[in-house]
Order: C-alpha cells, then sequence, then structure tokens
C-alpha cells in the first residue's frame, strides 16, 4: 500500500511541477540568477499551507512530525556543495526525475551524476561519520523549542513574511 | 518538427504550490510520509553496485543504513516522472531536448558539454545532499514546514551555493 500511496503522490506532485514549469532548467537557474522567483513562489507557497495544515492535524493529534537532527558539520558543508551542484546541474534529485519525464534528456545526465555522488558518498561516509558529522550536532530540534515559543505565533511570522515577499516578487516583475 | 499550434500556458505556481502543499497534507495525514527524493538515489547506486559487487555493498555501512529496496520514496520519485510525462503530453508542453534554452544562450548547443556540466552537478549535488540528510525535498520543503531548524538552515546553504556557481557560468548576463 505504502509503493502505491508514493506511487499516486508522486504523479500528483508531477503533474504540479511541470504545468507550473519548476522543473524546468531555465527557471531554476532564473531563481539561482535572482531573475526568475517561479520556483520559490512555488516552494514557499507549499510550505506555507504545507506548515498550517501539518500543524493543524498535529493540534487534533491525527500526524506525527518527523524532524530531521541538526548536525552543523553536515548541513551547512553538505547545503553548500549540493547548492554549487544545483547551480551546474539545474536540477535537484525529485526535479531531475521530473524534466527527464518532459523530455529534457540533460536531466539523464544529472541523474546519473547523482547516482555516482550517491556512490561516492557511500564510500565516504565512515570517515564523514568518525570526523564531521560529529560536529555541532544539536539533535532533532524545531523552532518552536528553540525559540520557547507556541508553534503558530512562528507559522504566523513565516506566512506573513512569505505573503510580503511574493508582494514585493509581484511589484518587481520576478 | 515545427512548434506545435497550441501550447497551454504555465500554472500559477502560487496556486500549484498552494496544491502541492495540500498534497503534503494529505500524504502526511494518509501515508505518514513527508517529501523526500535524495535517499533514493543513495539505494539505487547501492542497487547498481550490488549487481557488480554484491558482497562489498553488503559490508558497506551506508548501503546497510539505506538498503537497496523500492519503498515509498523510489515510487514517489518515479512518479514525478510520470507525473511530469503525463502532464506534458496532456498540455502539448512535452519537447525533446538535451540543451536547455538558457545554457544553450550562454555556452552554445553542444549536448556533450552540457552533459558534462549537469552530470558534474549531479555528482556535487548528490555529495552535498547525503551529506546534509536531505534535498530541497527533504529539507527544503518537508523540514521548513515541520519549522525544523536543519529544514532553515539547509535551504539557506542550498540557494548560497546555487547562486554562486550561477554567477560563475552566468556572471553578467
Amino acid at each position: 500500500m505504502d509503493l502505491w500511496f508514493g506511487l499516486i503522490t508522486g504523479v500528483l506532485f508531477g503533474v504540479l511541477l511541470q504545468r507550473c514549469e519548476v522543473i524546468r532548467y531555465d527557471r531554476q537557474l532564473g531563481a539561482l540568477r535572482l531573475r526568475d522567483m517561479t520556483i520559490v513562489k512555488f516552494m514557499l507557497s507549499t510550505v506555507v499551507v504545507g506548515m498550517i495544515g501539518v500543524h493543524l492535524l498535529l493540534d487534533l493529534g491525527l500526524v506525527k512530525l518527523s524532524v530531521k537532527a541538526a548536525v552543523l558539520g553536515g548541513v551547512i558543508p553538505g547545503g553548500l556543495i549540493f547548492g554549487l551542484g544545483w547551480g551546474l546541474a539545474g536540477y535537484c534529485p525529485g526535479t531531475a526525475a521530473g524534466a527527464l519525464g518532459e523530455g529534457r534528456l540533460d536531466a539523464l545526465w544529472a541523474i546519473l551524476g547523482m547516482l555516482v555522488g550517491a556512490g561516492l558518498y557511500a564510500e565516504a561516509y565512515p570517515a564523514l561519520k568518525a570526523g564531521l558529522l560529529t560536529w555541532g550536532d544539536y539533535g532533532k530540534i524545531a523552532l518552536p523549542q528553540v525559540l520557547g515559543l507556541n508553534h503558530w505565533p512562528i507559522i504566523a511570522v513565516i506566512t506573513l513574511g512569505a505573503l510580503l515577499l511574493f508582494r514585493w516578487f509581484e511589484k518587481k516583475g520576478l | 518538427m515545427s512548434i506545435p499550434p497550441s501550447r497551454s500556458r504555465p500554472w500559477s505556481p502560487y496556486l500549484g504550490g498552494a496544491l502541492a502543499g495540500l498534497l503534503v497534507v494529505l500524504s502526511v495525514f494518509v501515508a505518514g510520509k513527508y517529501f523526500g527524493a535524495s535517499t533514493t538515489f543513495v539505494r539505487g547506486a547501492g542497487f547498481v553496485e550490488s549487481l557488480l559487487a554484491p558482497e562489498r555493498v553488503a559490508a558497506m555501512p551506508y548501503f546497510i543504513k539505506e538498503a537497496p529496496k523500492l519503498d515509498w520514496q523510489a515510487l514517489f520519485v518515479v512518479g514525478i516522472l510520470v507525473g511530469a510525462a503525463l502532464a506534458s503530453q496532456v498540455s502539448g508542453t512535452f519537447r525533446v531536448q538535451s540543451v536547455p534554452d538558457s545554457f544553450d544562450r550562454r555556452f552554445g548547443g553542444s549536448a556533450l558539454r552540457r552533459g558534462a556540466v549537469a552530470f558534474l552537478g549531479g555528482v556535487l549535488a548528490m555529495f552535498g545532499a547525503r551529506l546534509a540528510d536531505g534535498c530541497p525535498s527533504g529539507h527544503g520543503l518537508s523540514g521548513t514546514l515541520q519549522l525544523s531548524v536543519s529544514g532553515f538552515i539547509a535551504l539557506a546553504c542550498f540557494f548560497i551555493g546555487g547562486i554562486i556557481t550561477a554567477r560563475m557560468q552566468y556572471k553578467g548576463r
């Protein structure tokens, strides 16, 4: 059943990504060149709606959170290296699959590179686990605990920030 | 083949993004699954390598941690491909293309050059995503919408790194 849920969710997400042109290299690079914010609008809209919905269900006791640990030695260099690669490939793991689906053959090269990158990481993992990944491990922390606040004021501030950003994007024609 | 006569206009990214947000909520509610994509590439790499050297893969800690198997996320990634294929066919926006338009304008139409850059980018992106323990789906969407600290840090680092290589390639254009 899990597999069917995965497939159906993926298909629907793929349709949305494709129809909003989020999976295109030109759009991804457009955002990184700070001239076309299509993917940022999409991402932030997903985050705001998802954030409100998931926390409503959380308050009702209907869902669980699955927070990843904040290991600074992993997330900061890893995030930066990901970004450097993202700016070259113009695809991230999810959108590369979608781009291939709409006929972009260069996404296949990105996907092959990603498989090689995963293999290289598996080679490096024992050394990284004993070294870099032991640095700055703050555990599975989320903003409400860090700030000592209920989640709703934080969600309100992020939502307001996103709406102001959207207004600015539209004003600037980004 | 010439340009198809009627191409559907793209949907609003605000609307599409909001619908994707509802999809996340539904997925968490129904299946207990948050979006993510990069672990699948580890399982994929482990699967390919296990065809060549099964004993070696069986002894590697990272492939033990993320064993090669078909799971929710693998089908989710396949689903994105299928969904994009269907949507592009129905809307008339499917287009076989080896070099994206903006890359072509900047670096020319060599499919080999574009393939090499895409491959190198893919290697770096996935190595980084695994070190960070997530990609723009796992950290950027799922992490931030749960207000997780790692999600916000990762997302900021993704964009900083991406803006750097985008500038290096397209500076002044």
